[in-house]
């Protein structure tokens, strides 16, 4: 069995091994293997190529996005997300506009290990998606499952545009697959994971497992409910949402970010925009509290969506 | 008996020197045992989340609060629980803060090394490291600002700290803006695993004073007495107008980065130089050396305050935990303009 984080440094030994121009730089990722060991023993499978870098995000960033402009392919490990607003003026200012600008593209990937685990806090819980594409210039890639981990962090550095990389702490161990897959859906595409007719639950990243486990739940109430699980944020793939809400005629978007703005709004903004006569009740979507991320897990079991609070913001829409 | 351990019973400043050093032990060991209590109540589950320990900094970190007064801030870092206890803190915000219980400074909203007290001159850190250097500056902005005097601020951060640009601008602001402020570097010779060889390449870290055009001090961080005698001449420098003051003390973390870790990756040998000694065990040899104190009076130090702590960590594990139920979910102090 392969971890979704044994999946993200399986990938990126591939990228290695296959294209001399990708190097990896980070704070802690050489022979130590990163804080979260997803760089374990690269270092010394690829010497001179996974570097310890200064506790300097602008600057991490920034020489990346040098390195890509001068024909290398960075892969650029953030130690938790929350800090890659260190770097925010790297990624969006200059990462994000140089194709625009100049025509000459910039393909770095920033990978931020991102999402709540219990006991995390405010400062190494966030996710950061919706921050990120919400910038026109970058792709903005959300894996759920050990496959697109997998595939989609080698797309990432294959892409010749910024890819911010989010994947979720929470999914490192508790994600298994029995192999890496050899082919996989391109970035730009979602998925419907599980299919039903009386309604649409959106996700994307952990929360995709919750929808999957609510959906699970509302089944034995007799519902079924099709769940599509995003894989990129940016682009969205507005079609395949809109061709499940089709079948459906309900939707709910569900996100662990913060409630103002963000992946949710936006999938409600354009299913309500381009397929209203589509749908049968008022879309729905659930997030985060507006509050930071609590430390206590008593408090940071109710700050964002579950499995139950799905299930029950579900049954408000299939009872509409 | 000896007298209860009080911040504002701190010897001052121009005290002689074994006062001071015995005060200085005496934060040191609540500091260490408080910690290695925390240690255990994590292994045994009762923590959820990251602990991150002090261990081996305690000479620099109380040296940091005894060198402030009541007016003073400071804003302490990850490896500062001696310096928060010195300048004042409760053992108890301590604990109810790992605890996450309702009756800690942080309402189990925060936790660990995250706490803090604004209104007490206790700036609660966010991770992002150097983010505290230019925030304290502003509180000394505002008391020139306000017209109150005589006070200074002390920071903290680690060798790694050093590298990011937070730190850079707010020393440089700060020398800009002649503020009477301390920033105090722990060169515990890592960040997380990274050794100072891939952090920086200057000879020693106190060289960058020249850089921004302020006064730069060197400490022997595993020697209390070397720790207290160059914080309270920076503190004085700050104080009597001399602009920031940057001081770099040498020390090795004498645990994981945090208790999760083993810390493997530490050359061994370095623990075998100068920098690996361990702060408390020198101290208390000085204390016997100079006769400062009895071997009995330090026997009872341990035993009153393994009795103090034992004590707290019974109180709070008696607090109620939060309630999301009955947590108010607003980040806004005004109500009105919060939304659900
Ligand atoms: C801006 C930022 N980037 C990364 C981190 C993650 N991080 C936490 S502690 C640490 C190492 C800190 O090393 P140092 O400053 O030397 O302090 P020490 O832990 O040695 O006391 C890192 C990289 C962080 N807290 N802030
Ligand atoms: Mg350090």
């Amino acid at each position: 069995m392969i971890t979704y984080l044994e999946a993200i440094r399986a990938a990126q030994a591939k990228a290695l091994r296959d294209d001399p121009r990708v190097y990896i730089y980070g704070q802690d990722v050489g022979a130590f293997g990163g804080a979260f060991k997803a760089t374990k023993n690269l270092a010394s499978e690829f010497p001179g190529r996974v570097l310890d870098s200064p506790l300097s995000e602008d600057a991490i960033i920034g020489s990346a996005i040098g390195a890509a402009l001068a024909g290398m392919r960075p892969i650029v490990e953030m130690q938790f997300a929350d800090f890659s607003t260190v770097g925010f003026n790297q990624i969006v200012n200059h990462a994000a506009t140089l194709f625009w600008r100049t025509g000459h593209s910039c393909p770095v990937t920033i990978r931020l290990p991102s999402g709540g685990t219990a006991g995390a806090g405010p400062f190494h819980s966030q996710s950061l998606e919706a921050l990120y594409a919400h910038y026109p210039g970058l792709v903005v890639l959300t894996p759920a499952t050990v496959e697109d981990a997998y595939a989609m962090l080698l797309e990432a550095v294959a892409i010749d545009d910024p890819v911010i990389f989010c994947e979720h702490k929470y999914l490192y161990y508790h994600l298994k697959a029995a192999e890496l897959p050899s082919e996989a859906m391109p970035v730009g595409k979602a998925r419907v994971a599980r299919h039903g007719r009386d309604a649409t639950i959106v996700s994307y990243s952990a929360m995709l497992h919750e929808a999957l486990a609510a959906a699970e739940e509302l089944a034995t109430e007799g519902w079924e409910v099709e769940v599509v699980d995003l894989r990129s944020v940016k682009p969205l793939d507005t079609d395949t949402v809109l061709a499940s809400v089709a079948r459906t005629g309900r939707l709910l978007a569900v996100g662990e970010s913060f409630p103002w703005g963000g992946v949710t709004s936006e999938v409600l903004a354009r299913v309500a925009a381009e397929g209203f006569d589509l749908l049968d009740a008022p879309p729905r979507r659930l997030n985060a509290r507006d509050t930071p991320v609590p430390y206590h897990p008593n408090l940071w079991g109710t700050h964002r969506p579950t499995a139950v609070t799905i299930a029950g913001e579900a049954r408000s829409l299939l009872n509409f | 008996m000896p007298v209860p351990l009080e911040a504002s019973a701190n010897p001052p400043t121009n005290a002689p020197l074994m006062d001071r050093f015995r005060t200085g032990y005496r934060w040191m060991l609540l500091a260490r045992m408080t910690e290695e209590k925390i240690a255990s109540l994590y292994r045994t589950g009762k923590i959820v989340g990251g602990v991150f320990l002090g261990k081996g900094q305690e000479a620099l970190s109380t040296a940091v609060g005894m060198s402030l007064r009541k007016g003073d801030y400071l804003a302490p870092l990850i490896r500062d629980q001696a310096a928060r206890m010195a300048f004042g803190e409760p053992l108890l915000d301590t604990l109810r803060t790992y605890m996450g219980v309702r009756s800690g400074p942080m309402r189990g909203r925060d936790g660990n090394i995250h706490r803090g007290r604004p209104s007490e001159g206790v700036l609660a850190m966010i991770s992002h490291l150097g983010a505290m250097v230019p925030a304290l500056a502003g509180v000394l902005m505002a008391h020139r600002f306000q017209g109150i005097q005589n006070t200074i601020g002390a920071t903290c951060i680690g060798d790694g700290g050093t590298s990011t640009g937070a730190f850079h601008e707010g020393l440089n602001l700060a020398a800009v803006e002649r503020l009477p402020m301390v920033v105090v570097v722990a060169n515990n010779q890592y960040a997380y695993s990274t050794p100072n060889t891939r952090q920086f390449v200057c000879n020693d870290l106190v060289d960058k004073a020249l850089g921004y055009g302020i006064d730069g001090h060197s400490a022997d961080g595993t020697c209390l007495q070397s720790c207290l005698e160059v914080l309270q001449l920076a503190a004085d420098r700050a104080r009597s107008g001399h602009g920031p003051q940057l001081v770099v003390a040498s020390l090795l973390r004498l645990t994981g980065h945090g208790e999760h870790d083993d810390g493997s990756y530490i050359d061994p040998l370095l623990r075998k130089t100068p920098v690996g000694r361990d702060c408390l065990k020198l101290a208390e040899e000085k204390l016997l050396a100079n006769s400062w104190a009895t071997p009995a009076e330090i026997a009872l130090w341990h035993s009153e305050t393994q009795q103090q702590i034992e004590d707290s960590v019974a109180v709070t594990l008696r607090e109620p935990l939060p309630d999301p139920a009955h947590e108010d979910w607003c980040a806004l102090s005004n109500r009105h303009l919060a939304e659900g």
